[in-house]
């Protein structure tokens, strides 16, 4: 198995976790969670491809992943603030509970 | 050397892997947390073997000491009272893991179908942090300046979302008839 096969099989792995994480947990954090580790994935496959590809000296992929590494975290602080203001409200973070979100 | 592969990936991503199914599968939130931390780190000493050594650090400063924190903030913050939760996993959980498993397989197979033939290694880029901030300030300024706004733009709009009603009485009022 060549290195790069090797890392996007991990990135897999990880991906299809994060995947299952958000398909089948109930709290909404969680599921946050299982985006984030999505996101990770994609970002270790395109730093595996900027290492291994034919043009390691042009960036591309690195500043890919760097970007992705911001909106992530911009994601995951305004998905965290929705879930303590939905709590507010309902007092709860169940995903089966979530039927409204008008306030 | 196990399958052609260095003894440290091997380890490595079995920490992560093991991190992100013991996300998955624990029942504490505060334990998932803490093993998605591990994960996180997991993800940094990997990029770390790819010779990437600004987004390793990067990482780790921004999922562990960011998000991480965050999460378990946020995870804190909505716990009920010591309220055990009586079935964390949503009742659809059969569809959801054939779904993720067939992804897997689906991503297993094309990899390994078409990078089986070509074991070319290159040798180690010589990526300094000089180089990333001048392509950062020259070619990539303007998504750059894009990013800057995004983070402003988001991070207000989160503390806003989640701060306390009282303050904001518009829309209090807005909210008034639902109750």
């Amino acid at each position: 198995m060549t290195p790069l096969a090797a890392f996007l099989i991990v990135a897999a792995l990880v991906f299809a976790i994060g995947l299952a994480i958000a398909l089948t947990r109930r709290n909404a954090i969680l599921v946050l969670i299982g985006i984030e580790l999505m996101l990770n994935a994609a970002n270790l496959n395109l730093i595996a491809f900027w290492r291994f590809g034919t043009h390691p000296e042009a960036l591309t992929g690195m500043m890919f992943a760097i970007f992705s590494i911001a909106v992530a975290a911009a994601e995951a602080a305004v998905g965290l603030g929705l879930a303590i203001a939905y709590h507010r409200h309902k007092k709860t973070t169940d995903l089966d509970a979530m039927t409204r979100m008008k306030g | 050397m196990i399958f052609g592969l260095s003894i440290v990936f091997v380890l490595t991503s079995i920490l992560t892997v093991a991190g992100a199914l013991a996300a998955a599968l624990l029942k504490n939130l505060v334990h998932c947390a803490l093993s998605l931390t591990i994960t996180f780190a997991g993800l940094a000493l990997l990029y770390l073997q790819l010779d990437a050594q600004f987004a390793g650090f990067s990482q780790i400063l921004v999922y562990i000491g960011a998000v991480a924190i965050l999460v378990v903030f946020a995870i804190l913050l909505t716990r009920g009272a010591g309220i055990p939760e009586y079935r964390s996993f949503s009742s659809s959980w059969l569809a959801g893991i054939t779904i993720s498993a067939g992804v897997f397989a689906l991503l297993a197979w094309a990899v390994t179908k078409s990078l089986s033939a070509s074991a070319s290694s290159s040798a180690a880029p010589q990526v300094t942090v000089q180089q990333i901030g001048l392509a950062l300030m020259s070619s990539y300024v303007l998504p750059l300046e894009i990013v800057a706004v995004l983070l402003t733009v988001a991070l207000i709009g989160a503390v806003i979302v989640a701060m306390p009603e009282s303050r904001t009485p518009k829309s209090e009022s807005s909210q008034g008839g639902d109750r």
